[in-house]
């Protein structure tokens, strides 16, 4: 399948995350466009598109758009989900570095849709140089009267704040978030209600994550059946795919939905050494591993659900035989420990478990009763949790286990660094080598 | 550095930015560690005075979010290393071994001389440039044992660090003054795209690939 560049068709152009640089390219005509529509006529456009969350959970845009109630008398509010922390997920911070204008045209089209005037942008507060540029971005945006006090003679006052957190994965969760952008703990609130009829300050509110926002003037643009040419059925169009692990040319790639991890993998440059490989993760540490024999099945929504896993963010993750899974596994099972918010019992205590369980085995004192054991425990905890970071800390394990029962059954008597040597999974020289 | 009249005024600034002031906390909280090196008392105050909350309330949130330092000062450069499972897996341990080996502290730790405060990162959303280091938040990618020694020496000689994406670091204090919102003037530092970034575009023009139709 071709590779489809459009978030990312101009980021080899030096000024691409200015304004200069994304009017060059027609920055700002989707706006334009969009505004002399009725909102309502927007939102049918993005329902028609078929365009689904690039956060992890597909759901379905302009369908969120359209749970906003409408003459409601309240302020209504978007808020950009740009708290990309995820094991594994890293392409909404290059969008912002180098694309940071989509996203602000993006939000004009949105809060035009579902009639806002406020909208958030929430970054994870490690990553200074994307807020930077994404805080740049709105000011000359403002500047040049795209956003302010009636948007392109409109009648919209659109006003766009950049926030920064301070981390905490959990606030990538859309309730935690706005919890986090009240000023509080972030951690999840009960659902429902749901965001569109109380979410920020108890108001209307669509949360969306950057990717899905910045695919949407291009769409504006080019139309639904130009976006529809790309992906499946249920799964249509471009998406920006970020490939990393034990390949020769880790990087961004735009491809339509339906592309193959063998494909991205080849427009990576193989696998390092020309090794096999050991498991992949499509999209982010929160969904089951897949294996080789799994290379070609169409990276979309519904084929990667019927192989047992999920799309998530669409940022595969790709490991040689010279890696640990027990290790890989007990890795991620530490953060989510150190991420659990401590809201609910199940995984507050439930990540601890699993995690010391595992630490066990990666030690080489793994229990035998325990390899089933763990199961039940993340049976206890999927489902029983209060949000999806404790079904997300439940999902590793029993996916590792259906492929990799014999490496869990060694790790009984063997510690894990012993049977495959930590030197050979790295891709840099080793302390020894360094003479460190 | 301290909190000064102008801390006050920047954190009303910062307040006044939200329909409802409270929402203004986080960033409030790191303009007052910029300025203490630590989420004090005295920076608890200040946020509940300017909110009109407790400082019960300020400090149930000051302890939820781990870039909040709430036991002991920073030091002047945070040096930071993703050990997630990719990054560490990869590199990122050895990486973390010999800097902590290097400075002579463990996580969240700062060198007796207080230039330095190391730790271990979650993931930086970086995996692509792995290992991962980051000097006052700002991206060190495709690191290695060597470079990751020689970026300590040059913050030790004083010579200007620049890192892979973003402007050269000026301090772990500056950064989080920046996270706070307020401008630093640095967002064109850094240039365009790397050649990460540019994997799928360089690649798809080397093949002749586009999108359909006439796409800007």
């Amino acid at each position: 399948m071709h590779l489809t560049p459009v978030i990312t068709k101009h980021w080899d152009e030096p000024d691409s995350f200015t304004l200069a640089g994304y009017k060059r390219h027609g920055g700002y005509t989707a706006a334009a466009a969009a505004l002399k529509q009725a909102p309502d006529d927007v939102i049918a456009t993005l329902k028609e598109s078929g365009l689904r969350g690039r956060g992890g959970a597909g759901f379905p845009t302009g369908m969120k758009w359209g749970f906003v109630p409408q003459n409601d008398g309240k302020p209504h509010y978007l808020v950009i989900n740009g708290d990309e922390s995820e094991p594994g997920a890293c392409k909404d911070i290059p969008i912002l570095l180098a694309n940071p204008h989509s996203l602000v045209e993006g939000i004009i089209i949105t809060c035009w849709a579902i009639r806002a005037n406020h909208a958030f942008i929430y970054i994870r507060g490690e990553v200074p140089h994307p807020i930077r540029r994404i805080a740049q971005a709105v000011e000359e945006a403002r500047a040049a009267g795209l956003i302010g006090k009636n948007v392109m003679g409109s009648g919209m006052d659109l006003d766009i704040v950049v926030h920064g957190g301070a981390g905490a994965y959990i606030c990538g969760e859309e309730t935690a978030l706005l919890d986090s952008l009240e000023g509080r703990r972030g951690q999840p609130r009960l659902k429902p209600p749901f965001p569109a009829l109380a979410g920020l300050y108890a108001s209307p509110t669509v949360v969306n994550n950057v990717e899905t926002i910045c695919s949407v003037p291009y769409i504006i643009k080019n139309g639904v059946d130009w976006y529809r040419q790309m992906g499946t059925e249920k799964s249509p169009g471009f998406k920006v795919w970020a490939v990393a692990g034990h390949v020769n040319r880790p990087g961004i790639f735009e491809a339509p939905l339906g592309i193959t991890m063998r494909e991205l993998l080849e427009h990576a440059g193989g696998m390092r050494d020309n090794r096999k490989v050991k498991f992949w993760l499509p999209g982010g540490s929160s969904v089951p591993m897949l294996l080789e024999e799994h290379l070609d099945i169409p990276l979309t929504y519904e084929d990667m659900v019927a192989a047992g896993t999920m799309l998530g963010t669409g940022t595969p993750m790709v490991f040689d035989e010279t890696t640990s899974v027990v290790k890989a596994i007990t890795r991620w099972l530490e953060f989510y420990k150190h991420e659990s918010c401590g809201k609910c019992t199940p995984c507050r205590e439930g990540t601890y478990w699993i995690t010391g369980t595992l630490e066990k085995f990666q030690d080489g004192r793994g229990d035998a009763a325990e390899i089933d054991g763990l199961v039940e425990l993340c049976d206890q905890i999927l489902g029983r949790s209060f949000c999806a970071l404790g079904d997300a800390a439940a999902t590793p394990y029993p996916g590792a286990l259906k492929y990799f029962r014999n490496e869990f059954e060694d790790a009984q008597t063997r510690p894990v660094d012993d049977a495959f040597d930590p030197s050979a999974t790295m891709i840099i020289p080793s302390l020894s080598e360094v003479g460190v | 550095m301290s909190i000064t009249d102008q801390t006050v005024t920047e954190c009303r600034e910062l307040a006044a930015r939200y329909p409802q002031a409270r929402s203004a906390l986080l960033p409030m909280l790191h303009l007052v560690q910029s300025q203490e090196g630590i989420v004090n008392k005295a920076g608890i105050e200040l946020c509940a005075e300017v909110l009109q909350l407790s400082t019960a309330e300020v400090n149930a949130v000051a302890t939820f979010y781990t870039m909040y330092r709430r036991t002991s000062k920073g030091g002047e450069h945070h040096i930071g290393v993703c050990i997630n499972t990719l990054c560490g897996l990869l590199g990122g341990d050895a990486i973390y071994e010999a800097l902590s080996n290097r400075l002579g502290v463990g996580s969240l730790e700062t060198t007796s001389d207080g230039a330095f405060t190391l730790e271990r990162l979650e993931c930086m959303a970086a995996c692509t440039h792995a290992p991962v280091m980051t000097v006052d938040w700002e991206f060190f990618d495709q690191m290695t044992i060597a470079s990751a020694m020689d970026t300590i020496d040059d913050l030790i000689a004083g010579v200007a660090v620049t890192p892979s994406r973003g402007p050269a670091v000026r301090g772990w204090r500056a950064a989080e003054r920046t996270v706070a919102g307020l401008d630093d003037g640095l967002a064109n530092e850094g240039g365009g795209a790397d050649e990460l970034m540019l994997a799928g575009l360089n690649r798809a023009k080397e093949l002749g690939q586009t999108a359909p139709g006439k796409v800007n």
